[in-house]
C-alpha cells in the first residue's frame, strides 16, 4: 500500500485506474485518458495534485536565503500573491528538483516540490535553512486540486461567493490569493489557463465534488502527462535530474545570472559551463512516421551522434508522436529514432508543440 | 472487473478466439488486456497470406502507454486482419470482442484449440493476476 492523498476513496468511488507513482496510489484514468486530455484543452478537468509538497519559510532572512537556495531570482517576487518557477541546484549544477515559489508576505514564503523527491528537497532546504535561521514548515495539513482548461476558473469561480469570485478571478497568470482558508494560484502544468487550489486537507473532498457538480471532468496521471508534453512542460525524473543541468534541460531561461552578486548555489558550475560550451541541448521531436516515441529510445543523429528522448508520448491533441529529447549540441532538424529495432524519421522542433488548445508545429 | 464471454477461448497472454464457420479462427485481445494497455493509439495486424505458427508475435496493439505484441494463438494462414482499426484503433477499447478482431487465421490444426483455456479458466487467470 502506498501513500494516499485524501481523495484515495473519492478516486476508488470514481472507478480510477489506480497505479503507483512515486510511493502514492495515484489515479491514472478514470475511463478513457484522452477524454480527459480533450476536456481539458476544450473545458475543464480536475487533478488531485496532494502528493506533492507544500514548503512554507519564514523569518526575516528568507529572501536572502532563497537568493542563495534557487536558480531564479526571488527579487523578481516584488508583491505578495506573485509566484515563479525555478529550479534548485547542487553545487556541481545539477538540479535537485523544480519547482514553485510564492511570496506570501515579507518574511513568508512558499514552495510547492515534487512528490517524489519530497524527503530530499526537505532534507536539503532544512539544513541550509538552519544557517540562515529560516524556519521550514511542511504542511501536511494542506491539500492540492488543479482545475484547468478554457472554462476552469470560470466554473471554479462561480462556486465561491461573490467578493471571492472577484478577487480569484482578477488574478493575473503566476499570481496567487489567499481567501479565507483557501489559497488560489493562476498556475498549472497544462499549458491551459486555471487555478491550483491550496485547502485545509478535511475539506478538499468537498471542494472535489463541487467541482464535479460544477462540470468539471475528473483527469488522471496519464491526461496529465500528455497535456504537460504538449505544452513543453519537464517532467523532474525523467527530463532532467541530479546529472543535468539546466542548460542541458532547456531551463536555461528559469536561471538568473544577472544579479552578479548573487551566489546562487550551482552558479559557478553553469558559468564554467557556459564558458566551455554546452555539449548538449534540450528539443522537441515530432515523430513522422506511425508510432509512438518513448522515454530511452536511442535519437541517431548523421554525421553528429547520438543522444536520448527524455520523455515522449502520443499526443491527442496534434493526433501523432512528440517527445523531449537531449541531443548533441550540433543537431540539426532531422534525426532518426530507435524505436524496438527500426529507424524512424523525427523532425526537430522548438517547444511548446500546443498553446491555446491549437497545435504550433505549422503542417 | 472485466468481462469474459462465455463461449470464447484465451491464452495466458490474453488473447480470445472465436470459432468461425470453415475452420477459420478469429483473434482479439480480452477486455482484461484492453484495460490494462488503455486508450490504443496505433494497431498493426498481419496481412492476408502470412502463415503463422502459435505463439509468433503476430500483431501489434500500441496504446498511450505502452506497445504489446499480440501472439498467435493457434497455427494457420491468416485470411484477413482487420484493416478499420488503421483509421480507428480505440474500437478495441470500445468493443473489443466485438468490432475490435485483429486478425482472421485458416487453422492448420483444429486440436490446438484444445490447449486453449476456456471462459472459467481465463477468470480464474485474470483473478488470480489481480492479487
Amino acid at each position: 500500500m502506498g501513500l494516499r492523498t485524501p481523495l484515495y476513496q473519492t478516486h476508488v468511488d470514481l472507478g480510477a485506474r489506480m497505479v503507483d507513482f512515486g510511493g502514492w496510489d495515484m489515479p491514472v484514468n478514470y475511463g478513457s485518458q484522452i477524454e480527459e486530455h480533450h476536456a481539458v484543452r476544450r473545458d475543464a478537468g480536475l487533478f488531485d495534485v496532494s502528493h506533492m509538497c507544500v514548503i512554507d519559510l519564514e523569518g526575516a532572512a528568507v529572501r536572502s536565503f532563497l537568493e542563495r537556495l534557487i536558480a531564479n531570482d526571488v527579487a523578481k517576487l516584488s508583491i505578495p500573491g506573485k509566484a515563479l518557477y525555478t529550479c534548485m541546484l547542487r553545487e556541481s549544477g545539477g538540479i535537485i528538483d523544480d519547482l514553485i515559489v510564492y511570496c506570501l508576505g515579507e518574511h513568508w514564503f512558499r514552495l510547492v516540490v515534487n512528490a517524489g523527491t519530497r524527503d530530499k528537497d526537505l532534507a536539503w532546504i532544512r539544513e541550509h535553512a538552519q544557517e540562515a535561521g529560516v524556519t521550514v514548515k511542511e504542511r501536511r495539513d494542506l491539500a492540492m486540486i488543479a482545475v484547468q482548461g478554457p472554462k476552469a476558473r470560470a466554473k471554479c469561480a462561480a462556486l465561491m461567493s461573490a467578493s471571492d469570485r472577484t478577487r480569484a478571478l482578477a488574478l493575473d497568470t503566476f499570481f496567487g490569493a489567499a481567501l479565507g482558508a483557501l489559497f488560489v494560484g493562476r498556475t498549472g502544468y497544462t499549458g491551459e489557463d486555471g487555478f491550483e487550489l491550496v485547502v485545509p486537507a478535511a475539506s478538499v473532498v468537498d471542494w472535489w465534488q463541487r467541482l464535479r457538480g460544477a462540470g468539471v471532468a475528473c483527469c488522471g496521471l496519464g491526461a496529465r502527462d500528455t497535456l504537460r508534453l504538449e505544452a513543453g512542460m519537464n517532467l523532474y525524473g525523467s527530463d532532467m535530474d541530479e546529472t543535468t543541468t539546466p542548460l542541458e534541460s532547456g531551463l536555461k531561461w528559469t536561471v538568473a545570472f544577472d544579479r552578479r552578486e548573487r551566489a546562487f548555489i550551482g552558479r559557478r558550475a553553469l558559468e564554467a559551463q557556459l564558458a566551455a560550451g554546452v555539449p548538449r541541448k534540450f528539443v522537441g521531436l515530432v515523430l513522422e512516421d506511425r508510432g509512438v516515441l518513448r522515454g530511452h529510445q536511442k535519437v541517431l543523429v548523421a554525421g553528429v551522434g547520438a543522444g536520448e528522448i527524455t520523455s515522449g508520448t502520443y499526443s491527442p491533441t496534434l493526433e501523432r508522436s512528440i517527445a523531449l529529447a537531449r541531443v548533441p549540441a550540433a543537431t540539426g532538424t532531422q534525426v532518426q529514432v530507435d524505436i524496438r529495432g527500426k529507424l524512424l524519421a523525427a523532425r526537430v522542433v522548438r517547444p511548446p508543440f500546443v498553446r491555446n488548445g491549437k497545435s504550433l508545429l505549422g503542417a | 472487473m472485466s468481462n469474459v464471454p462465455p463461449d470464447l477461448k484465451f491464452t495466458k497472454s490474453h488473447e480470445w478466439v472465436r470459432v468461425l464457420p470453415e475452420g477459420i479462427a478469429e483473434v482479439g485481445i480480452s477486455d482484461h488486456a484492453q484495460q490494462a494497455l488503455g486508450d490504443l493509439v496505433f494497431v498493426e495486424v498481419p496481412e492476408a497470406g502470412r502463415k503463422v505458427a502459435v505463439g509468433d508475435a503476430s500483431a501489434v496493439v500500441e496504446s498511450v502507454k505502452a506497445a504489446s505484441d499480440v501472439y498467435a494463438p493457434v497455427s494457420g494462414e491468416v485470411v484477413e486482419g482487420n484493416a478499420a482499426l488503421a483509421e480507428t484503433p480505440e474500437i478495441i477499447n470500445q468493443d473489443c470482442y466485438g468490432g475490435g478482431w485483429l486478425m482472421r487465421i485458416r487453422l492448420d490444426n483444429s486440436a490446438e484449440l484444445d490447449s486453449l483455456l476456456d471462459a472459467r479458466a481465463y477468470e480464474a487467470l485474470v483473478a488470480s493476476d489481480a492479487h
